[in-house]
């Protein structure tokens, strides 16, 4: 029993993780009705750059901040340069540019920091075991920053103007515009917030699965899968959904199929949840006119 | 994305609106490609043979990715998992079972254009980048399938399977390598699938599978069945990157989980936008393409084919978006205007 306690704690603990990848995706989903295919490789190459400047003496918490701010340059970045130009080009188009852009980020970071698997620092330690050995500090830790992120998203979308001109802008860009929202800026602002979120979660992430180009690739897969649980166009849902599936591939990782077939479990998922329920769990059913 | 060039005009009209070819020019053309297509054989190195006809085989499964996702506009970022099928169903049946490579082509066919039919199902009620996104995670995904213990004693695990490629036979004239050969081989497949895939495009099926690209609505109003047109698009699709992944596996002798990663389904994804989407023969282009081009920016870092690969895929969908076959179309034109 105790045994399948700690699967279930280790596996919320993943689940926040996957949690804050997935917000990241709805995040964009809901400003721009795309899923960023590059998401992971971005937050990848955050976590290199807090690496670096944990590596050059830069206190912990400073540069956790400042790897959040460049990050949201990024972010804001791409959508300016790639995003913006191809707006109105067909879904092909579209998701030719995510893959591009997969494909120059996660090759850069591999070309400026090298192939080898870093250790990466966790600020959280303690001096004994918490909860009867049940849950690391790291795990403590990284499941409150990620519901911190969270609450800070909801309130930022709730109680503040340029939350709600953010959701004005997505929700409806013309009339938006026709109040005064510049609704390019708000799209290029969710790509930042966007950006911004996953370079928490590859922070949080890499003290546990280590520092190396490809770490993100198997957390993204289970952030779509926990984004589409929850359904897509839902933060609150998203959250739900990484919870879940960072609990739910624990025990079947654990007791069903092994860990060598894990990333499996996540496309099961995926595939389950598009056939049986396409909106997710708190999505809302769009039809659309034709 | 237009294709309107590629729709091919009723017979009757074909005379009056495009200068057509007389016979005795279209056998000229035929003649020359054949030569263009044999000389590399006696002409290249063994090396440069071997990577001539990997691009072969890679322009196939490129083209097998066009039928599905250029010409009918399901977007498929998982063909790498057709390619590892077929690459597979063929080392399977000649490492354990000692069929010749012949005899393994149209089992390898078979299944994966079974398996691609099943997959056409769940991809119907996906629509744009949900079925991006979960042929993706398929692409993904694939590695650890072919690793998975239970299927072990068949697909040889990590370590993979080894195969031999298949010798000339005696009969034929001259003495063959079994590097030429196996360049003719994949040559000889390779064209009766861009003909069979040619054939099925120009026709009836063709004009009804862009039409449910372009407008499936209209396209339904008109009578067409899309599901039908649409699990039998992708079973055509998995079925002819299945039959490159055959190839490819006794032209490199080798199989391997991590040989068939993410970056072969990119790879396609690649080849398909650099040689053009919804074209036939922008797919050999892209084949081509995906095969040199990584060779020369190998020469600057590990890292940079990947780099470069990114760079001009985003630099084709601004500048080009119809690939090469979209640039030699507009040059053409031009010339015909002048001329």
């Amino acid at each position: 029993m105790d045994g399948f306690a700690h699967q279930i704690i280790a596996g919320i603990a993943t689940g926040g993780i996957y949690a804050s990848v997935a917000l990241a995706l709805v995040m964009i989903y809901q400003a721009t009705h795309h899923v960023n295919f590059a998401q992971g490789e971005m937050a990848t190459l955050s976590t290199f750059i807090a690496w670096a400047m944990v590596e050059a003496g830069i206190p912990y918490w400073l540069a956790f901040v400042a790897t959040v701010l460049v990050s949201f340059i990024i972010g804001v970045l791409v959508e300016r340069l790639l995003m913006r130009p191809v707006q109105n080009a067909p879904v092909l188009t579209h998701v030719g540019v995510f893959i591009g852009l997969l494909l120059i980020v996660g090759n850069m970071t591999g070309w400026i920091f090298g192939y080898t698997t870093k250790v990466f620092p966790s600020p959280f330690t303690s001096s004994g075991p918490l909860m009867g050995g049940l849950i690391s500090a790291h795990e403590l830790g990284s499941t409150a920053v990620t519901l911190v992120v969270l609450t800070l998203v909801f309130l930022f979308f709730r109680y503040t103007s340029l939350g709600l001109a953010m959701r004005a802008a997505a929700y409806n860009p013309r009339s938006a515009r026709l109040v005064g929202i510049r609704v390019g800026w708000m799209l290029a602002l969710g790509w930042g917030l966007a950006a911004a979120i996953g370079a928490v979660a590859g922070m949080m992430v890499a003290p546990v699965v280590f520092l190396d180009p490809t770490m993100m690739t198997g957390i993204l897969l289970y952030a779509f899968a926990g984004a589409l649980i929850g359904g897509i166009d839902n933060p609150l849902g998203a959250v739900i959904g990484g919870f879940a599936v960072g609990v739910l591939e624990n025990l079947a990782g654990a007791y069903v199929v092994g860990t060598e077939l894990k990333l499996t479990v996540a496309l099961a998922i995926i595939i389950g949840v598009l056939v049986v329920r396409p909106s997710g769990l708190l999505g809302r059913v769009v039809a659309s006119r034709v | 994305m237009s294709a309107s060039e590629n729709i091919p005009l009723p017979a009757g009209l074909t005379a009056a609106a495009r200068p057509s070819l007389a016979g005795w020019q279209r056998g000229l053309l035929v003649v020359a490609g054949a030569v263009v297509a044999i000389a590399p054989a006696f002409l290249l190195e063994s090396f440069q043979l071997f990577q001539l006809t990997t691009a072969v085989i890679m322009g196939l499964a490129v083209l097998g990715l066009n039928m599905v996702t250029g010409y009918n506009g399901q977007i498929s970022l998982g063909h790498g998992a057709f390619y590892a099928l077929g690459a597979y169903s063929t080392a399977i049946l000649m490492s354990h079972l000692d069929w010749s490579f012949w005899a393994t082509l149209p089992v390898s066919a078979a299944v994966c254009g079974l398996v691609g039919y099943g997959i056409g199902f769940p991809a119907l009620r996906l629509g744009g980048l949900y079925l991006a996104l979960t042929t993706f995670s398929l692409a993904v995904a694939v590695p650890q399938i072919l690793k998975y213990k239970a299927f072990e004693d068949w697909t040889g695990g990590v370590q993979g399977l080894f195969l031999v490629k298949p010798d000339a036979p005696a009969w034929l004239p001259g003495e063959l390598t079994s590097d030429q050969w196996m360049y003719f081989v994949a040559v000889i497949v390779a064209a009766a699938c861009f003909l069979l895939c040619w054939n099925l495009i120009r026709g009836r099926i063709g004009r009804a599978l862009m039409a449910t690209r372009d407008h499936p609505v209209a396209a339904e109003a008109m009578g067409m069945d899309i599901a039908t047109l649409k699990t039998r698009a992708f079973a055509v699709s998995a079925m002819v990157t299945g039959i490159a992944g055959s190839l490819s596996a006794v032209a490199i002798e080798f199989v391997a989980p991590d040989s068939f990663s993410l970056m072969v389904s990119i790879t396609l994804f690649v080849g398909m936008v650099v040689g053009g989407v919804a074209s036939i023969l922008g797919s050999l282009f892209g084949g081509l393409f995906v095969i040199f081009v990584p060779n020369i920016a190998e020469a600057i870092s590990k890292a940079a084919p990947g780099v470069i690969y990114g760079i001009i895929l985003i630099a084709f969908l601004f500048i080009l978006p119809d690939g090469f076959a979209g640039l030699l179309r507009r040059i053409a034109g031009r010339l015909r205007r002048r001329g």
